[in-house]
């Protein structure tokens, strides 16, 4: 039978086929070939682009380079957000390959912030992870660790290493036996339609009685509207990780073993196709 | 001891006994229901009790293994000219029916039951199997006269002859409470009964089951029930023994230490108590704590000691030990407590004064025996549980229901008098509920008031129910006993009884079931609508139990076991945690699966088209480095520093390579020596007292026994090291998840398990795969043997002889992380002996001193007799392993030993014996000390049967519902039959206990049902007419062994029949036909055998004794019986595999076939495979079909060598 570790596997091993094409309105010296390539959904468009980055820059003139900041359909894409997050709001039920544009210029100031260097990547991403334990295990159990520790989780991911990040994660994952799970589970909510960037709040995954907290449980506690039915039909799909849990899974459980590498469970609510 | 589930007894106000397991979450009532208690002494296999009466009952819990004692008597008879061999003998002749010595008389019809709790098995037979040989028909043996020695052949100077004839008889009373018959003189009789107390099992280990029972009578006497034994439970009779003063409560712990708290409030202390003498010799006074309050309750353990004085307050006696049972002074602990009870482990119960709740104390460790504070019991009762549902209790309600509903008139509602009882029956119907006279009536005394109130009762249930009643009467069902008993009787007043001070129950009458019989008038439920079925109702649903009295005897409390007691379950969720080995709902839970099912789409939908893109992210070498120690390859051998550095890389095709380099100085140069990964054959820990080293073995090394030997400075190191390149050992050969159904399994002498995957071409195919090349890793655990078939039913006993079924996972014990599975990995324990000998040799002057000659051993050694080992440096064997116990004198050496548990013997080394003789100048003591591991593995504990050896039949087709047949000798010798196993459900239902007359040792059962034994006395049996309609087959077959060899192993295959004796020589058994499946003659194999496997294929894997490589011995190696063929079924020579060090192997799993084609090759290639061995061992070796195994007794023994 399959093990709860496969998940974990599946879920690190994720990939994105995707199509980079160069703006048209950038200036080139010879004409720009698209770029293919399989991008990880766990990780960050800015840690994982270099060779994009390298392939247009052969074509274009040095003055013209700027940061480079990527776009879908007119969305400028957030390179905080993991990857997978981005396209699963975005692009999620368009056909594959996943057409992102390449920009060197105009970079959209109020949309996006900077990245200069991956030192930028791994303060965002350590803080992610340190915010998550505050969530989970009031911080003690990374603080617990040292700092060669927090290192071999950045490390993990940066290089796409799984038993690197996991040998230090799991510790991330554990909780004391007389609880049955974390203290509040983290979480984000993300809607394309609304305005603001996500919802994150407390939320317990063990009910007072004891039983355990599903998904469909903390939906209904902080975004009733994504599932309450209207004309009787679901209007929504509720997206981790390019799947549809059903919402009677255990919210620990999800939390445990589909969280991104940051901790957290970033859920994406998006529109149901009408196909 | 392993993980198994003890109980903890107790019995509440009411007298009902209830039960609590270690690892259940409610009390639970005692099967026996009949009585009520006053006090119970719980141990581990029984529990004794006083109950109302007075009187003793024990309760002994049944088995699958029957208790049965086997009676003998002898026949004897003379011959005469004229009648022949007759019954007339002479005068001067012993009797004719007599015992085994002749004086005194037994005739068959003088043996009689000692108790009704015994029952005949059957009638009288002779017994046919005189010292494992069996006797012409009659069973008669000859001599020339009595006594003598008997023979079964008749000589002609016979004159006498005799026979023996064997009874069984069975203990009846399990899971009963049995009365304790007194047969003795009724002066001497003892008075009733008033406390009980049950220890003693650790003095003395024989005979099996001993125990010491003290009681203490109501005129404050002391008496001790002789001869409590296994097999006889109930004792032969009562002494008394004498005391210093009137006795009133008495407390006997699992060793030698008893103490009673006398009338006056002193204690006394029995001294002089051992193996020899359990009921110790004097009395020592120890005064109380305080001097206004006496002690009311004393309570002992192992080496501590608590009392209650009459304030309530509790003491902890320091100072306690074996030479000093009276301890030194009393400290005051926290806690008001009616009772305390000592339970094993020195674990502590108390029973709260105000609240009467049980404690536990918590954090009692062998440094801290006093604990550090009291943690209440709040787990309920199992019929609390059902409170609300009117469905629940309609269902529960009808067994509440008895056939004469008349009969309730007796019943009364309770309530205390002031506590109100409409408070806490919230559904009382209005018309129960207004009669005040209830609540008045039940606050009144006498019987007569309870009757009057009864009446009143009945009045009004009778109307209004009226209606009702009929439905009532469809819907009674089968009652308890006790309920129709209880409700016959008059009820004395409730609320009077809830009023106790003390803890003895009231006595006189028979007290009902207060809230069943004021359920059972309440015949309809469902016109009450939702009423609580709890049996103590009048608590409502938050009241816990009372108590009055708990025994711990029984009940071990590990350290590493956590207790579910102290917190109310609720929910679904914390009664999902189950040990059982089938799937349980949250696997298969519909969530789940559905998540798995969509991450493969989602995989393949992303994926599938789009391989050719390129990777964002690149692969690169990953290395771990580190430093451990290398036992160096050039002489002299030591250990020293190296730095190892375990490199990993991808190549193109996204396959990944690992290799090990191990960096060293030789004489001031750096060198290396690197593995290649996916050429190690087996990573394995290597016993060691000071070090964590482990062996990395290659074929290579295989052959020469010389692995690359490395040492971590902690056991956290080693495990991360063995972890890692056990994961990228599998990695390399792509191995991953459990073991396949046709894994080979085998054990190390340390107890490590190891399994591997069988290629075809191990067994069959024109080119044999070497032993030596088989990759093993290894799976968590600690065991002695493990047996499986071809379905995946894998079974393993431990050192400690507990079984164990294999669960399915991978992984557990230092495997940590994600090469581990995460459900079925559970928590293993094994205890084994570690012993050492002091030695003493004979001098005129000073007889046996310590002092011997220059050339002796030393005077504490291990049993070579060359390496010093005394009690304060032998440590265990390894790092892992805790003592569990003292050092204790072993009496049961092999050899015999004499009362103070000395062997003799000439000289050392010789043959020891238990007598001393003229000729023995040389003496030795063997001390033995338990030690523990705890680790965990795939493994769940199937209790309570403990096993010695294990068979599952290797069927060929795998049909899923048919159960299996699994054949065991439990640890005493009986031989057992596992019902309902199957491949769901591997650890079987039941035990089935097989007849036999002379404990076993070992069983095997080939693929077509037969089933061959080893009896203790070394004789073989053949088991007749086994198969899946009759799963324990009809009668025994003796089987006479191969020239006068004892045996003491046989396995069966599909049709090969092979045995073992205890020199080390294999027989295969010629001459099996279908109709003949005995066989006629056995066939000399081979020698130098410690073990070995039949497979389904008739493959022959043994565990060598010795084995020379190239550069050093080996004790214990795999051997794989090369050549075995339909036509030549004992094989043709040997290969060579993994080892030393190796205990036990098992290829019964391995059914897979290869085609058969071209096997006329396999001679010739037979006799190359022989050459190429003969180059690498040493000669001695016959190109002959009985080729013997490599034995070479001048190569001096490699201390290093990987060996046990």
């Amino acid at each position: 039978m399959t093990d709860d570790k496969d998940v974990l596997r599946d879920v690190w091993f994720g990939r994105i086929p995707t199509c980079f094409t160069l703006y048209q309105d950038e200036i080139t010296e010879r004409e720009a070939e698209p770029y293919y390539l399989l991008l990880p959904r766990i990780s960050y468009l800015t840690l994982v682009t270099d060779k994009v980055k390298k392939h247009f820059q052969k074509v274009m003139r040095q003055e013209e380079i700027n940061e480079i900041w990527f776009e879908y359909e007119g969305t400028p894409l957030k390179w905080h957000y993991p990857i997978g997050l981005l396209f699963d709001l975005h692009a999620s039920n368009t056909a594959l390959p996943w057409n992102i544009t390449v920009h060197f210029k105009n970079f959209p100031e109020k949309d996006l912030l900077h990245c200069h260097s991956k030192d930028v990547i791994e303060a965002h991403f350590m803080a992610c992870i340190k915010e998550a334990d505050a969530l989970k295990h009031k911080s003690q159990v990374i603080n617990e660790m040292q700092k060669k520790d927090h290192k071999q989780l950045w490390m993990g991911l940066q290089n796409d290493k799984f038993e690197q990040f996991w040998a230090i994660n799991r510790k991330l994952m554990e909780y004391p036996p007389e609880d049955n799970g974390f203290r509040y589970i983290p979480f984000r909510i993300y809607q394309a339609t609304t305005e603001r960037p996500f919802i994150q709040k407390l939320f317990r995954p063990i009910a007072s009685g004891g039983q355990l907290h599903t998904l469909g449980d903390l939906l209904k506690d902080v975004c009733p509207s994504a599932i309450t039915p209207e004309d009787g039909e679901k209007k929504t799909q509720i997206m981790i990780h390019g799947i549809e849990p059903m919402l009677e899974t255990p919210i620990q459980w999800l939390s445990e073993h589909m969280s991104y590498p940051d901790n957290f469970l970033h859920i994406s609510i998006i529109p149901r196709p009408t196909d | 001891m392993a993980m198994s589930s003890s109980l903890l007894w107790a019995v509440d106000i009411f007298g009902r006994v209830y039960t609590l397991s270690t690892v259940g979450q409610h009390w639970e009532l005692c099967k026996d229901t009949q009585l009520e208690f006053k006090r119970v002494s719980a141990v581990k296999q029984c529990c004794w009790g006083i109950a109302c009466d007075h009187q003793v009952y024990t309760y002994v819990f049944s088995g699958d293994v029957p208790i049965r004692y086997q009676e003998e008597t002898y026949e004897n008879q003379r011959w005469n000219p004229v009648g022949g061999f007759c019954e007339k003998l002479l005068p001067s002749d012993r009797w004719q029916w007599s015992d085994v010595s002749g004086l005194k008389h037994q005739q068959l019809d003088s043996f009689t039951l000692p108790s009704p709790h015994w029952e005949w098995e059957s009638d009288w037979y002779v017994d046919e199997n005189i010292g494992g040989e069996p006797t012409e028909k009659g069973g008669w043996t000859y001599a020339i006269d009595f006594p003598s020695t008997y023979t079964k052949d008749k000589k002609w100077n016979s004159c006498v002859r005799r026979r023996r004839w064997i009874r069984y008889r069975r203990y009846k009373s399990r899971d009963i409470w049995a009365k304790i018959v007194s047969r003795d003189d009724p002066d001497q009789l003892p008075d009733p009964f008033n406390d009980i107390s049950i220890g003693g099992w650790e003095i003395t280990d024989e005979p099996l089951g001993r125990l010491s029972v003290w009681a203490v009578s109501l005129q404050g006497r002391v008496w001790y029930r002789e001869n409590v034994c296994h097999h006889n439970p109930e004792g032969s009779m009562w002494s008394l023994i004498t005391t210093p003063g009137e006795v009133v409560q008495i407390s006997c712990g699992p060793y030698d230490l008893l103490w009673a708290t006398l009338w006056e409030g002193q204690a006394i202390v029995r001294e002089g108590i051992d193996r020899n003498n359990p009921q110790g010799i004097s009395w020592s006074i120890v005064e109380s704590p305080s001097s206004e309050n006496g002690i009311m309750h004393v309570s002992v353990g192992v080496d501590v000691v608590w009392c209650v004085t009459k304030d309530r307050k509790v003491w902890f006696r320091r100072g306690v030990n074996s030479h000093n049972p009276c301890g030194t002074s009393w400290i005051e602990m926290v806690g008001d407590m009616m009772m305390v009870n000592v339970g094993l482990n020195n674990q502590v119960w108390g029973i709260g004064c105000d609240d009467r709740a049980i404690y536990f104390r918590q954090g009692v460790t062998p440094s801290e025996l006093s604990g550090k504070t009291w943690k209440a019991i709040v787990c309920g009762r199992e019929s609390d549980r059902s409170q609300t549902g009117s469905s629940t209790s309609l269902l529960s309600a009808g067994c509440f229901f008895t056939d004469d509903i008349q009969n309730q008139t007796n019943a009364v509602i309770p309530g205390d008098a002031d506590t109100s009882s409409d408070t806490d029956l919230p559904s009382i119907p209005t018309y129960l509920a207004n009669t005040p006279p209830m609540g008045a009536a039940a606050s009144g005394s006498g019987s007569s008031a309870g009757n009057q109130t009864a009446e009143i009762c009945a009045n009004l249930t009778v109307d209004p129910l009226d209606s009702d009643q009929g439905e009532a009467n469809v819907a009674s069902t089968g009652n308890k006993k006790s309920h129709l008993e209880s409700l016959k009787s008059t009820n004395p007043n409730p609320s009077a009884e809830l009023q106790w001070t003390n803890i003895d129950l009231k006595e006189a009458q028979k007290h009902p079931v207060l809230s069943v019989s004021t359920f059972a008038e309440t015949s309809s439920l469902s016109s009450l609508g939702m009423f609580s079925v709890g049996t103590e109702e009048q608590y409502g649903a938050d009241e816990h139990p009372l108590w009055a009295w708990v025994s711990g005897g029984g009940c071990l409390v590990d350290l590493h076991s956590p207790l579910k007691w102290f917190t109310v379950s609720s929910g679904l969720s914390s009664s999902v945690q189950s040990l059982s080995l089938s799937i349980t709902p949250a696997q298969t839970a519909a969530w789940r699966k559905q998540i798995f099912q969509q991450l493969s789409e989602r995989t393949k939908r992303e994926l599938e088209n789009f391989r050719h893109y390129e990777q964002a992210v690149e692969q690169s070498v990953w290395v771990k480095t580190g430093m451990l120690q290398w036992w160096r390859n050039w002489k002299p051998h030591k250990w020293m520093d190296v730095r190892v550095a375990l490199e990993q890389f991808t190549g193109s095709d996204g396959m990944r390579d690992s290799i090990l380099f191990v960096y060293y100085m030789y004489h001031e140069e750096k060198k290396y020596i690197h593995v290649f990964l996916n050429e190690v054959t087996i990573i394995v820990d290597v016993l060691n007292e000071a070090k964590h080293s482990f062996a990395l073995y290659t074929p290579e090394r295989t052959k020469q026994r010389w692995p690359i030997r490395l040492a971590a400075t902690t056991e956290q190191e080693m495990n991360d090291w063995l972890s890692l390149l056990n994961m990228s050992c599998c990695e390399s050969r792509r191995i991953q998840g459990p073991p396949s159904h046709h894994a080979i399994w085998s054990v190390t002498c340390k107890g490590d398990i190891f399994v591997s995957e069988p290629s075809p071409e191990l067994e069959a195919g024109p080119h044999l795969m070497p032993c030596d090349q088989m990759f093993w890793r290894q799976v968590g655990g600690h065991l002695r043997l493990i047996e499986c078939n071809n379905q995946g039913i894998v079974w393993g006993i431990g050192y400690d002889h507990t079984a164990w079924v294999y669960t399915g996972g991978y992984g557990g014990g230092f495997i940590q992380g994600l090469a581990s599975s995460a459900d079925n990995i559970y928590t293993q324990s094994d205890v084994k002996c570690v012993y050492i000998y002091e030695n003493q040799r004979w001098n005129p002057v000073t007889g046996y001193s310590s002092r011997g000659l220059p050339t002796d051993r030393y005077m504490w050694s291990d049993a070579s007799g060359l390496q010093e080992c005394t009690k304060v440096n032998t440590k265990p064997p390894s790092p892992q392993w805790t003592w569990v116990s003292d050092w204790y004198i072993d009496f049961s050496t092999s050899g015999g030993t004499d009362r103070e548990g000395w062997q003799y013997a000439a000289d050392f080394p010789a043959s020891y014996h238990g007598h001393k003789t003229m000729k023995d100048f040389v003496r030795r003591r063997r001390w033995a000390r338990k030690c523990k591991i705890v680790t965990s593995g795939p493994w769940l504990e199937v209790p309570p049967v403990t096993l010695w050896d294990i068979s599952i039949i290797p069927s060929s087709d795998a049909v899923d519902e048919e159960s299996v047949a699994l054949w065991a000798i439990s640890d005493k010798g009986d031989v057992l039959c596992r019902l309902g196993v199957t491949q769901q459900n591997p650890a079987g239902t039941s035990w089935l206990h097989v007849g036999t007359d002379q404990p076993f040792i070992s069983i095997s059962i080939g693929a077509f049902y037969q089933v061959w034994a080893v009896a203790r006395d070394g004789s073989a049996f053949y088991r007749g007419s086994v198969s899946p309609k009759k799963p324990a087959g009809d009668c025994w077959y003796h089987i006479p062994s191969p020239q006068k060899q004892k045996l003491k192993q046989v396995s069966v295959g599909r049709t090969s029949v092979f045995v073992l004796d205890k020199n080390g020589n294999l027989w295969y058994r010629q001459g099996i036909t279908p109709s003949y499946p005995q066989g006629s003659t056995w066939d000399y194999v081979s020698n130098n055998i410690r073990k070995m496997s039949v497979g389904p294929l008739d493959q022959v894997w043994v565990i060598a004794d010795k084995v020379q490589g190239s550069h050093s011995l080996s004790c214990g190696t795999v051997c794989h019986r090369t050549g075995v063929q339909p036509m030549e079924p004992k094989g043709l020579s040997w290969d060579y595999g993994i080892g030393g060090g190796w205990e036990h192997i098992t290829v019964r799993g391995n059914a897979t076939e290869a085609s058969r084609v071209a096997m006329q090759d396999t001679s010739e290639e037979n006799s190359a495979v022989s050459k190429d061995l003969e180059e690498n061992e040493s000669k001695g070796r016959a190109e002959h079909s009985k080729t013997p195994l490599m034995v070479s007794e001048s190569q001096d023994l490699d201390r290093s060598a990987v060996n046990c």
